[in-house]
């Protein structure tokens, strides 16, 4: 007997959904934002004169990178509260990890776009009399961060997909929404199929997005419009 | 005159080679000095070393009468140089310095490069930085490309904002380290020019070039450096025309071994300065 499709239970459904999927979006918003400012801190220390500062910004890095993000949600799922007497929360566990987790990837993406600003930029800054923060400050960041955009927007893509493991610790984004609905309508392959559809609905013009703004970037190639 | 730098005993090592082995030099207020010399003599070591974005080895560097530093003496007796960095800003911040490279900032404009360290380090207005570079882009010939992007620039004309952006630091000496090596043969013209007017105006000028004839017709001093020592010195004369030294002599030789008659041309005017490419 072939399988015989219906998504209309879906429709009724829809609020829930929608609920999820704002879940969704506000892990990733909240993850987003914290974890290019860590990774910004992070970056910088990467790439520091200072061997204590790199040595921090590497053991923050290599200790993220080189374990699994599930394992790490599970992880501070069970440490915050023991390490900081909060009540458990599959929100906040979920937040954390997951800003530190970006926070480790776009701390490798500052200090590549650092790294890749020519020496004849820090000199020249140098020369003016800036001192480093502001070497930094003037001129190597605002044209690192340009060449630093397509990387992000694959970093944003890829945070968005990532907050689906906050399903494994009962967080109400869209899979645990989608899961709770399966199993109640006995209709697990429509339900992951509409989870699936929206997060291509979403996505789709995010990634189109990126690849404008890369073109933007290469067209301008690295100089940036006036103010 | 008043001397605006002063270098003793110059040493600069990478490692246990050394490149500067003992520079003694001079440069007064208002004083063009061109140095000389082939590659791997130690020209661009030394320009870097008076401003500190190579550290010498040994040796005291003075600048306006004042010395750079403070000398500690070790348990062995042997007397160093300590720097602070905040001193060496302060230092840079007085030396103006133009790149091969020209290393222009590319995510500001033409006016924005030349106004941000006056605002960011001389604590300068966005309105008074703004008028002195004006002067300044205006100094080397290109007034009309304050809102221009580096990239919209000939190579040429990036230099010269390269200039107007050392000097709107008003520094007590302005370094060049091989200027035009990195220009297009027909725009070298241009940016010379310009470090002429430069010179005629009294700027005090210490110049590493491969242009023998600008050394010849603008350096009151021309010093060629070999192996990490000043081999000659004296007036471009002396040096340029009757080195007395072989090593001077032979350098001399290899880098203008070909002669061509003057090419009979139009007058050169400042104001082709202007142009560019």
């Amino acid at each position: 007997m072939p399988y015989v499709w219906d998504f209309n239970f879906l429709l009724q459904l829809g609020p829930l959904l929608l609920a999820g999927l704002a879940n969704t979006a506000k892990l990733w918003a909240v993850a987003l934002a914290f974890g290019l400012a860590i990774g910004l801190v992070m970056g910088i220390f990467r790439s520091a004169p200072s061997a204590i500062l790199r040595g921090i910004g590497t053991v923050y890095v290599e200790a993220i990178r080189n374990t699994p993000g599930l394992v790490q949600l599970i992880w501070f799922f069970y440490a915050i509260p023991i390490l900081t007497g909060l009540q458990s929360s599959a929100w906040l566990a979920s937040a954390v990890s997951l800003s530190l987790y970006t926070g480790a990837y776009s701390a490798e993406i500052y200090r590549a776009g650092i790294a890749s600003v020519e020496a004849g930029q820090w000199e020249a800054a140098r020369a003016l009399g800036f001192g480093y923060r502001d070497q930094m400050r003037y001129v190597v960041l605002p044209q690192a961060l340009m060449r630093m955009i397509p990387a992000f927007g694959n970093r944003a893509i890829e945070l968005a997909k990532a907050t689906t493991l906050a399903s494994t610790i009962a967080f109400g984004e869209l899979l645990y929404t989608a899961k709770t609905i399966a199993e109640d309508q006995l209709r697990p392959l429509e339900t992951y199929t509409a989870i699936t559809l929206i997060f291509t609905a979403v996505l789709l013009p995010v990634s189109y997005l990126c690849v404008r703004l890369e073109r933007r970037v290469a067209r301008n190639n690295g100089g940036a419009p006036r103010d | 005159m008043t001397e605006v730098l002063r270098l003793e005993g110059l040493t600069k090592s990478y490692g246990a080679t050394p490149v500067l082995k003992g520079v003694d030099l001079t440069v007064r207020r208002g004083e063009t000095v061109c140095v000389i010399g082939a590659s791997g003599s130690g020209k661009s070591t030394l320009l870097r070393c008076v401003n500190f974005l190579g550290y010498p080895t040994a040796g005291r560097i003075y600048l306006e009468g004042k010395l750079v530093g403070r000398e500690v003496t070790d348990r062995a007796g042997v007397a160093t140089m300590r720097y602070r960095e905040s001193e060496l800003c302060a230092v840079r911040a007085h030396v103006g310095m133009v790149f091969q490279q020209f290393n222009l900032f590319p995510h500001m404009t033409v006016e924005e490069n030349v106004m941000i360290a006056p605002i960011k380090i001389r604590g300068l207005s966005r309105q008074e930085a703004r008028k002195r570079a004006a002067l300044h882009l205006d100094r080397v010939g290109i007034p009309e490309k304050a809102g221009a992007f580096p990239g919209q620039l000939s190579g040429g004309q990036q230099q010269r904002v390269a200039i107007a952006r050392a000097l709107a630091m008003e520094p007590a000496i302005m370094l060049f380290d091989e200027a035009t090596s990195a220009l297009d043969p027909e725009l070298v013209g241009e940016v010379l020019l310009a470090m002429r007017k430069l010179a005629q105006e009294g700027t005090t000028m210490l110049i590493v070039t491969h242009e023998l004839g600008f050394a010849y017709n603008v350096a009151q001093r021309v010093i060629y450096l070999h192996e990490g020592t000043i081999h000659e010195e004296g007036t471009p004369e002396q040096v340029l025309v009757n080195p007395t030294k072989p090593r001077t002599q032979d350098f001399l030789r290899g880098v203008t071994t070909f002669r061509m008659p003057e090419p009979r041309l139009g007058p050169v005017d400042q104001a082709s300065t202007s142009k560019g490419a």
